[in-house]
């Protein structure tokens, strides 16, 4: 990557020359890389981060980018904590794939640290709260910033994907069953983040600081964000329903302290069960990835695997639900 | 079969799962280290299947059978076509040994609900 593109990038955002240093890779998923450098000016460092496409990618990202960046941008707007957007481009000219520039927040994204470890135990109790009232704020987001398009993770969409996949499996579509017949009425359409769990949080010793990686995003019913944190998957092993941290009633009253809208405890129940459900599809989605050749991988296929957790997590839930 | 002049499939994947463990993980760092612990996992699972599966497979059969359907394949298209929709406390109940001899291959740790 060029740096002194990214320094001409940067010192167009903040108004004066910089120098690029430290510049390091953070990780390189399939559709994002993410760097970490410092900027130096006259007056000082700014900590930077640098999400970017990879090689390649540009032509097909370069519009989900810029997307991106307006999410965080709007998500700032109406009180959603996020990393300040410096710069970003649909454009592959510069760094040779579109990118977004933003400030680094510091904290730390790993669940078993943030569950486990000492220095984040006073923080712990605040964070149900606390995410409810960020969900509470970014169900408030303007629905103009994003476009009308389909998110295929839905339960229409899941049943597809899981029958074209061939793989048989009681539980899911006892599942799927249930949840055709009990859909809730969706009473608001609003920007639905698609991702909000750990992994996706900066979180400090003091709060959550930050909510990261919204490529996901989607208009949609807002309760599923609420469902979608509380899927045991993402409770790490945590205590507490709510991402491994918290109970159901805390993060409910700080949706409705920031939202002013009551949460019906039946409805995010729906939608935790539908997550569930997503989370068996994507790891058969991830083990035929593998089975089929088109990338081997013994992780992958280990995922495949995990379906008997999910399979046991929707068990659970239909014998709560139906009880 | 296990035959007891040879070590059996079961011996064989732990032997491999505890070389992968003591010898090659400490020996790696970074992505290596990582893919070596996925990798012992996944032999740890093939060692419980090995052990567990068949006995679950005829278990899972038997429970098939007694709610008087064939195999998975016809259970599924029945709750799909909605012949199972009155009997989803019969279905739950008589599954769950099933489900749970799954996990227990696949990741005997997931049972418990919540680690405290």
């Amino acid at each position: 990557m060029d740096s002194a593109a990214l320094a001409d990038i940067v010192g167009n955002a903040l108004g004066g020359p910089v120098e690029i240093r430290g510049l390091v890779r953070l990780s390189g998923g399939a559709s994002r890389q993410t760097f970490s450098f410092d900027a130096a000016h006259d007056d000082g460092v700014e900590e930077l981060i640098l999400r970017r496409a990879p090689d390649g990618l540009g032509d097909a990202v370069g519009a989900t980018m810029l997307l991106e960046a307006d999410l965080m941008r709007e998500a700032a707007r109406v009180g959603v904590p996020v990393p300040e957007v410096l710069a970003a481009s649909a454009e592959s000219e510069q760094l040779g794939a579109p990118y977004v520039v933003m400030r680094r927040v510091a904290g730390e994204t790993i669940a078993r640290k943030i569950l486990r470890d000492e220095q984040y135990a006073d923080v712990r109790p605040k964070l149900a709260a606390q995410c409810g009232e960020i969900l509470g704020n970014l169900h408030q987001m303007d629905l103009s910033v994003l476009p009308a398009a389909p998110d295929s993770y839905q339960l229409d969409g899941l049943r597809a994907i899981l029958d074209g996949s061939g793989v048989v499996s009681p539980m899911l579509e006892l599942a799927l069953r249930w949840l055709e017949q009990h859909r809730p009425p969706s009473t608001r359409t609003s920007v639905v983040h698609g991702d909000f769990r750990h992994g996706n949080f900066i979180i400090g010793t003091d709060e959550l600081r930050a909510v990261l990686d919204w490529e996901l995003a989607h208009r949609g019913d807002p309760m599923e964000d609420l469902g979608w944190l509380c899927t045991r998957a993402w409770r790490f092993g945590g205590k507490g329903p709510v991402g491994g941290f918290g109970e159901y009633d805390d993060l409910f009253a700080g949706y409705e302290k920031t939202s002013g809208i009551a949460v019906d405890h039946d409805v995010v129940k729906w939608w935790e069960l539908l997550g569930t459900v997503k989370w068996g599809v994507i790891c058969v989605v991830q083990a035929n990835r593998h089975l089929s050749g088109s990338q081997k991988s013994v992780e992958l296929a280990a995922i495949g695997r995990r379906l008997a957790e999910q399979e046991y997590d929707v068990l659970n839930l239909l014998e709560e639900l139906t009880s | 079969m296990t035959d007891s002049r040879y070590p059996s499939a079961a011996d064989l994947a732990k032997a491999v799962e505890g070389f992968m463990r003591e010898e090659l993980m400490p020996a790696l760092e970074g992505r290596l280290q990582f893919q070596t612990l996925v990798a012992a996992n996944v032999m740890a699972i093939l060692g419980r299947e090995l052990t567990d599966g068949p006995a679950a497979a005829v278990d899972h059969a038997d429970r098939l059978a007694s709610l008087g359907i064939a195999d998975d394949e016809a259970l599924v298209a029945a709750i799909r076509d909605g012949d199972m929709d009155g009997r989803m406390g019969e279905l739950l109940t008589a599954l769950r040994p099933s489900v749970e001899a799954n996990l227990k291959i696949a990741n005997p740790k997931h049972l418990a609900p919540r680690e405290g």
